[in-house]
């Protein structure tokens, strides 16, 4: 099927991609006690014990700011930023194996369940970046307009996020070591990412080696606009966008031709 | 167009790999290094169904009912072949498809009508409907995990069948909830066989088929082995199933108790291994009336001869000669063999025999008869089983082919045609 095929079947099943998102929202939020709480209540901890970690017990500073909220707002522009991505990628692995048999027996646009995956995170990372914003005004920290440069810089992310969670996915299907391989790549990828320290403190070889990491570029933006309420600088950005660009490319042809023979290894 | 079926060479295979790892190897090779099995779980099937006809597919496990089945809903891509067909295909291959237990009924019947490609407006206005066909009354906005399996099953079935489909796929879903619910299930689908939906149904159960369909398929061994009226098509799967228990129980006590059997001869040349194969080359012993199969010998030669002579003997229950030839007779084996030489004979044979039971004997001798040089008289060596098949029924030892015609004052009354046995 080609693309445009992919994309009417995705319109004409809108109501079902949206009934899982939603069916997944209310699983959420809507079947525990605390409800909401928990998608707050969980990326808050992780802010806390980074915050406590790095910022009071190793005494890690941002340089030229005397801000004391510095550090935490670096650390959430980073790190939320990042389990949306983190979130999209690993659901995305492992939803074909998760749908398994409605797979099998029905039949219906394979499409759908990436998206739906995608839709669903971005539910959870928009309630989640809302409250962050809030934060941000009530503080008196909004950063103005910069924002709006989130838009593209989160685009470029995602497009990663679902490309490479495509991918992995179906691979996942054929090879039930790619989940594993991904759980320890992500462990080096998010701690050779600066999201819960600075640039820099590590030391000049480790620095030469972020300029590999796609998604340096891109967390040093959303860091710039929080903290420094700055533009990001767009000539960094051009080889992610590039390989947002391959790695798109690349899943679609993967899924193309992979995603009937998946079926039969299910 | 609407609810008319082709399929034609319809076929699928699966690759099996040893280890996960060989998969691996093929694809870094770019398919250069094969490294997989490839199994047919289907080949060659070609049959159309008209629209608003009912057709039955039966076969045992593994015949690869379901696989067609995913093929005709499209959640499998087929190796080979093609298959057309035209309007919406609705498939209950299992019931309560896309369910969640946590949430209410009404709440289940929209997403699982959304997963069948129906819009929300569409579900909406049929919601009465599938609520009144239900029964479940105030629980459809409870939560289906409060329901009990009867009630979940009907639910599902109500929202599955609530729009008429152009073709209905059945899978051994008719035995949902109690005698009532069946029986208002099996209205339902005699409601759209009338309305015109052409309909497919899977099942073991002969009743089901006989009931519902005007036509019946019979696979096996992923082939389409027949195609015709329910009845005669359930005598054949009968019978195979037969064979196929008969087939087990003389292999197992053939294994168990050894070959009884005499042997004589000089064995200058001495049968090593002989076996009795179906047509696809599997050792059997049990076959239906007509059926193909082909007797395997395998002679070591121990001493320096010259045209061996290869001969094979069915004989009945009671020890009657039924049938026996051998190589000299049918295409003698020239040459001389030296000792350690050896050779696979092979006999391809319709087993036009009557129902009963027989014994197959072979020998290794010289000349036309072993009368002269017997080198090898292997006595009984194995017993086979013929049952009832699409034959239709007749006594004594041998299945002639017969065609009857019948005329009154010259004037044709009956006519029927000779049927042979299993003739792929």
């Amino acid at each position: 099927m080609k693309v445009g095929g992919r994309l009417k079947a995705l319109w004409e099943y809108r109501g079902f991609v949206l009934g899982m998102v939603a069916r997944d929202f209310r699983g959420r939020y809507l079947g525990s006690a605390l409800g909401a709480s928990w998608a707050v209540l969980n990326p808050l901890a992780q802010i806390l014990i980074y915050t406590l970690v790095f910022s009071q017990v190793m005494q890690a500073r941002l340089p030229n700011t005397l801000d004391p909220l510095a550090y935490s707002l670096y650390l959430c522009a980073g790190l939320l930023t990042w389990n949306y991505f983190v979130e999209v990628l690993l659901r995305s692995q492992t939803v074909f194996l998760e749908q398994a048999n409605l797979l099998k027996k029905v039949s219906f646009p394979r499409v759908t369940l990436p998206s739906y995956v995608f839709l669903s995170a971005s539910v959870n990372f928009s309630i989640i970046w809302a409250l962050f914003l809030a934060l941000l005004l009530v503080t008196g920290r909004w950063p103005g307009w910069a924002l709006v440069a989130l838009v593209p810089l989160l685009l470029i992310q995602q497009v990663l996020a679902v490309g490479l969670g495509l991918i992995l996915g179906v691979t996942n299907v054929f090879f039930r070591d790619v989940a594993q391989a991904v759980g320890v790549g992500l462990q080096f990828w998010f701690w050779l990412t600066p999201i819960v320290y600075p640039l820099n403190a590590v030391p000049e070889i480790v620095r030469n080696l972020m300029a590999w990491n796609p998604l340096y570029p891109l967390v040093a933006s959303y860091q710039s606009i929080i903290v420094e309420h700055r533009w990001p600088v767009w000539s960094d950005l051009w080889p992610v966008c590039v390989m947002a660009t391959v790695v798109a490319g690349v899943s679609e042809t993967v899924f193309r031709h992979l995603a009937g023979p998946m079926v039969d290894e299910l | 167009m609407s609810g008319e079926l082709a399929v034609s060479g319809l076929g699928k295979s699966y690759r099996r790999y040893a280890r996960p790892w060989h998969r691996l190897c093929e694809w870094a090779t770019g398919g250069r290094l094969v490294w997989h099995e490839t199994f047919w779980a289907l080949r060659g099937i070609t049959f159309s169904v008209a629209s608003g006809e009912s057709v039955g597919i039966i076969g045992l496990n593994g015949a690869g009912k379901s696989t067609l089945l995913k093929i005709l809903t499209g959640t499998t891509q087929p190796t080979e072949g093609q298959v057309q067909l035209g309007g919406r295909v609705a498939a209950l291959l299992e019931l309560g498809m896309g369910f969640h237990p946590d949430f209410s009924g009404r709440q289940n019947v929209m997403m699982a009508g959304q997963l069948m490609g129906l819009p929300v407006r569409e579900i909406a206005r049929m919601m009465p409907d599938i609520e009144a066909f239900a029964e479940i009354g105030e629980y459809i906005d409870q939560p289906i995990r409060t329901y009990s399996t009867g009630m979940g099953v009907r639910l599902a079935f109500s929202v599955a069948t609530a729009a008429r489909p152009e073709v209905l796929i059945l899978d051994e879903t008719l035995s949902v909830g109690d005698a009532y619910f069946q029986h208002k299930c099996i209205r339902r689908i005699k409601e759209f066989q009338e309305a015109g939906t052409t309909i497919l149904l899977v099942s073991h159960d002969p009743t089901a088929v006989k009931t519902l369909c005007g036509r019946a398929l019979l696979l096996d061994g992923g082939r389409l082995i027949q195609d015709g009226p329910p009845d005669l098509v359930l005598d054949h799967y009968n019978a195979l199933i037969a064979k196929r228990e008969a087939n087990q129980e003389i292999l197992q006590a053939e294994a168990a108790s050894g070959r009884m059997t005499t042997r004589s001869g000089t064995f200058e040349a001495r049968i090593a291994a002989i076996d009795l194969l179906d047509a696809d080359g599997r050792p059997a012993r049990a076959f239906t009336v007509g059926e193909r199969a082909r007797i395997r010998a395998r002679v070591e030669f121990t001493s320096a001869l010259v045209a061996p002579t290869v001969g094979v003997l069915i004989r009945d229950r009671v020890g009657n000669d039924v049938f026996g030839t051998n190589s000299f007779h049918l295409a003698p084996i020239d040459g001389t063999y030296e000792p350690g030489d050896e050779m696979t004979v092979d006999f391809d044979i319709q087993l036009n025999l009557g129902v009963g039971g027989y014994t197959l004997t072979a020998a290794v001798h010289s000349d036309a008869t072993h009368l002269v040089n017997n080198y090898d008289w292997w006595d009984k060596v194995i017993g086979f089983q013929i049952l009832p098949g699409p034959a239709p029924p007749f006594i004594g030892s041998a299945w002639l082919p017969v065609r009857l015609h019948v005329e009154r004052h010259g004037k044709m009354v009956t006519s029927g045609q000779e049927r042979g046995g299993a003739r792929p």
